[in-house]
C-alpha cells in the first residue's frame, strides 16, 4: 500500500510516533529559556535599580626605599600575629605550621605565610615583661639578614634609636602612655584596640596624634574587609533606607573566649618583670592569672566593652560613620564565669543615636534616629548574624553580606507587589569568597571570620586583614595618603566603649555632650576612677 | 521473541517515564545553559562522603568551568535523546553516569547533611531512583515504538514489538 506511505516509506503512524518529541522539545527549550532569560532580567534590572559598586579598594602605594624598622611591644599571641604579618614568624610557629601542614594538606597557613608580599620592613627591637616571650623574639629574629634588640621599658626603646615605628599589643592600660610617648618621640604607632584605658588618656592622644608628624593608627583590621566597601556603598545608595535598629553581638561558649588563657609553666617572679606589668595599674602581689588572663579584670583590660564591643562598635562605624552615641545604657553581669573576675561576661550596651539618619524613603521628617544594641555571652556561641535593620530592606553584615526586602518597603514597594522582589528571597548577596572552603581552626577563630574580622578578600584570594591593616600604615608612612582608621576613628571608638564600661558600672545612662566634646559629667563620681574600679565598690 | 513482546499499554507507560525523565532533564540543561550566574561550585565544595575529595577537586577553580560546561551538555544530550528517541540507551547511560555523580556528591546516608531536599530519604533518594528508572530504559529502549529510531530502524529487525 505505497500510496499511503510518505516518501514511500513511512506510514502516518510512523511519522506521528516518530516525531512526537520535537514538539516537546521545542516546549520545553522554551519554557527553560524563558524563565532563565527573565529571571536574570528581573535580577539584572534589581540589581542595577539598587545600584551597588562591589569594586575593592585602591591597592595601597609600593613598600619601596629603606627598610622601616619597627619595634614590637608585647610579643604574645596578638604580638606574634602582627609581626608575621610583617613577615616574621617565630620558629616556634613555624615548625608547628610545618607539622600541621604535614599531617593536614588543606592547612595552607605556612604557605600563605612564605607566599606573602614583602613588606620591606627590619624587626629591631622588642619588649616585653615576660622573659620566655623577648626571648622567643631575640631566638627567632636574629638573622643574617635582621638583627634585633630587647629593651626592658617602651622608653628605653623609643630612645634607643632603633626604630621608626611601634606596634603595640600590650594589655590595655598600656596603650594610652605608650602610644603617647611614641608619637611624641616621632615614631609611628600601630596601637590594638581599644584605643584607651580611660577617658584622660583618650584626650591626651587625641592630642598628642594631632601635634605629632608619626602616623597613627588603631588595629581596627576589619576596615580592611572587602564586603564593608560594598556596605559603605550599600548605604550610600540608600539601599535599606531609614536604619533605625543596628543589632551587632558577640557569641562565645569556649574558654579561650571567655579569656582563660593558657598560664605558662614557666611564670614566676624571676621571669616576670611584675612592676612593669603593672604599670599605672594598683600595685597588688605577683599574680600568674592577672598577668596571662589581664583581660578579666577592669585593672588592665576592659571587658566586654573594651575587648569586644569595640569591634561591633568600629565595624558599624564604618559603615555609617555615626560617630559619638548621644546616650548609652549598658546592663550585664557576672553570670558564666564566677571565677574571681570582675568585668562583666553578659552585657548588654545600647547607644542612641537620635540626629542620626540613613536617608529616607518616606515624607520627610517622619524618620530620624538610630539604636545601636551590641548584645554579648560569653556563655552561648548561637551565631546571631549583625544586622542593620531598615525601613526598606535588612542586611546582615560579615564577611558576606545579605540584603533582604523589607514586605512593607516603600521605596521597593512596586517590586513587591509585582512579585518581582520576594521578601524571603534576597535581592542582594555579596561573597567575595571564591573557595567556600576556609579551613577554620577554633571555635574563637570562626566567631572571628564570620565577623569578617580575621580575613578578607581581594581578587578572590583570602588574605589576612591584618596584613593589609599593616600594609596600609607602612604605605601611609611611606608614601603619605589617608588611613582607615587613624585618630578621630580612635577617639571615637574609645569614647564610646568607656560610656558602655560607665553606664554598665554606675546603672545610670552616660551622655555625650557633642558641643563640648566631652561626656556629661555624673555628679559625686570621678569617671575614670570609675572606670578602673570594682562594681562592688561603687554600689 | 515472546520476552521482547510487549502490550501496547505497557510499551506506553515505558515511553512516558521515559518522556518524562528528558523532559525533566532537558529542562534542567536549559535553565543552566541560559542561566549565566549558575555553577555547580558550591553543590561539588560541600560535598559529602567517601568520594569528597574527588569532588572537591572537580570544584576547584582550574575544573569549575569545565565541570559546568560538560554537565549542561550532558544534560541536554540526555535529554534529547530520550525525548527524541533516538541513541536513548546511549542517552539512558549518560544520565546514569550524571545522576550516580550528583549522589555521591550528597549521599543519602545516614548521618550526613541533605540540603535543598524536600522528603525524607534513607539510602535510596530521587537521584538514586530517577537513576533506576534509566536503567529500565536502557534495558527495554522504546524508541522503535515512539522516536525517531522508528523511522530509520531496519525493516527486518524489530527488538520491541507490540502485539
Amino acid at each position: 500500500m505505497s500510496e499511503n506511505k510518505i516518501f514511500g516509506k513511512w506510514s502516518r503512524r510512523d511519522m506521528l510516533k516518530g516525531i512526537a518529541g520535537i514538539p516537546i522539545i521545542g516546549a520545553i527549550s522554551w519554557a527553560g529559556a524563558a524563565k532563565a532569560v527573565g529571571q536574570k532580567k528581573e535580577r539584572e534590572s534589581i540589581l542595577s535599580s539598587l545600584n551597588i559598586n562591589a569594586s575593592p579598594p585602591p591597592p595601597t602605594g609600593p613598600m619601596s626605599g629603606d627598610p622601616i624598622r619597627v619595634g614590637i611591644i608585647g610579643f604574645g599571641g596578638r604580638g606574634q600575629h602582627l609581626v608575621r604579618n610583617l613577615g616574621y614568624a617565630t620558629n616556634r610557629w613555624m615548625s608547628a605550621m610545618k607539622e600541621s601542614a604535614a599531617k593536614n594538606p588543606r592547612d595552607t597557613r605556612l604557605k600563605d605565610f612564605r607566599e606573602q608580599e614583602n613588606l620591606n620592613v627590619k624587626l629591631t627591637a622588642v619588649c616585653d615583661v615576660f622573659d620566655i616571650n623577648a626571648q622567643q623574639a631575640l631566638d627567632s629574629f636574629n638573622s643574617d639578614t635582621n638583627s634585633i634588640q630587647r629593651f626592658r621599658t617602651h622608653t628605653e626603646m623609643y630612645e634607643s634609636g632603633t626604630i621608626d615605628a611601634v606596634i603595640i599589643a600590650t594589655p590595655d592600660h598600656w596603650h594610652g602612655p605608650m602610644s603617647i610617648d611614641a608619637l611624641n618621640a616621632g615614631i609611628h604607632v600601630y596601637v590594638e584596640k581599644p584605643m584607651t584605658h580611660n577617658i584622660a588618656e583618650t584626650y591626651a592622644l587625641k592630642e598628642a596624634a594631632l601635634n605629632s608628624n608619626a602616623v597613627f593608627v588603631l588595629g581596627h583590621q576589619h576596615r580592611q574587609t572587602q564586603s564593608f566597601f560594598t556596605a559603605q556603598d550599600v548605604i550610600k545608595q540608600k539601599v535599606l533606607g531609614h536604619v533605625s535598629l543596628v543589632e551587632v553581638n558577640t557569641n562565645r561558649n569556649d574558654d579561650n573566649g571567655a579569656w582563660q588563657y593558657n598560664i605558662h609553666e614557666k611564670a614566676s617572679p624571676s621571669t616576670i618583670d611584675w612592676d612593669l606589668f603593672l604599670g599605672n595599674a594598683p600595685k597588688v602581689p605577683f599574680n600568674k592569672e592577672h598577668f596571662f588572663r589581664w583581660r578579666k579584670w577592669w585593672a588592665y583590660g576592659s571587658g566586654l566593652s573594651g575587648d569586644l564591643m569595640t569591634h561591633d562598635y568600629d565595624r558599624v562605624n564604618c559603615v555609617l560613620k555615626m560617630g559619638i552615641p548621644q546616650s548609652v545604657m549598658s546592663s550585664g553581669g557576672i553570670y558564666t564565669h564566677r571565677d574571681g573576675r570582675n568585668v562583666p561576661d553578659v552585657m548588654q550596651i545600647n547607644m542612641e543615636f537620635p540626629e542620626f539618619s540613613t536617608g529616607s524613603s518616606q515624607q520627610e521628617g517622619k524618620e530620624k534616629g538610630m539604636t545601636l544594641v551590641y548584645s554579648a555571652t560569653l556563655g552561648n556561641q548561637f551565631n546571631r548574624p549583625s544586622i542593620l535593620m531598615g525601613h526598606d530592606a535588612t542586611m546582615e553584615l560579615g564577611n558576606r553580606l545579605t540584603i533582604y526586602a523589607d514586605p512593607q518597603s516603600t521605596r521597593y514597594e512596586k517590586m513587591l507587589k509585582e512579585r518581582r522582589m520576594n521578601p524571603a528571597v534576597p535581592i542582594y548577596q555579596y561573597d567575595p569568597a571564591v573557595e567556600g572552603t576556609d579551613a577554620v581552626t577554633s571555635a574563637t577563630s570562626k566567631y572571628f571570620a564570620d565577623k569578617g574580622l580575621l580575613w578578607t578578600y581581594r581578587d578572590g584570594k583570602r588574605v589576612d586583614s591584618a596584613f593589609l591593616h599593616l600594609r596600609e600604615w607602612l604605605s601611609c608612612i611611606r608614601n603619605g595618603g589617608k588611613l582607615s582608621c587613624g585618630i578621630q576613628e580612635g577617639f571615637e571608638e574609645a569614647i564610646t566603649a568607656h560610656m558602655g564600661g560607665l553606664s554598665y558600672k554606675l546603672g545610670k545612662r552616660i551622655d555625650w555632650d557633642a558641643e563640648k566634646q566631652e561626656i556629661v559629667p555624673v555628679p559625686g563620681y570621678d569617671l575614670d576612677e570609675v572606670l578602673l574600679a570594682d562594681v562592688e565598690k561603687l554600689a | 521473541m515472546a520476552e521482547h513482546s510487549f502490550k501496547n499499554s505497557q510499551l506506553n507507560a515505558l515511553v512516558l517515564m521515559r518522556l518524562f525523565i528528558g523532559w525533566h532533564f532537558l529542562y534542567e540543561g536549559t535553565l543552566k545553559l541560559f542561566n549565566s550566574n549558575w555553577t555547580s561550585k558550591a553543590y561539588l565544595l560541600s560535598a559529602e562522603g567517601f568520594m569528597k575529595p574527588f569532588f572537591v577537586w572537580l570544584g576547584s577553580d582550574s575544573m569549575i568551568n569545565m565541570v559546568d560546561m560538560l554537565n549542561i551538555i550532558c544534560l541536554l544530550l540526555v535529554g534529547l535523546t530520550l525525548l527524541l528517541g533516538y541513541l536513548e540507551r546511549t542517552g539512558a547511560i549518560a544520565g546514569i553516569i550524571l545522576l550516580l555523580l550528583y549522589y555521591l556528591a550528597h549521599p543519602a546516608f545516614p548521618g550526613m547533611v541533605q540540603v535543598g531536599t524536600e522528603g525524607s530519604y534513607w539510602i535510596i533518594n530521587k537521584n538514586l531512583i530517577e537513576a533506576a528508572a534509566l536503567l529500565v530504559i536502557y534495558q527495554i529502549p522504546t524508541a522503535n515504538h515512539f522516536g525517531l529510531a522508528r523511522l530509520f530502524k531496519p525493516a527486518s529487525v524489530e527488538t520491541i514489538t507490540s502485539n
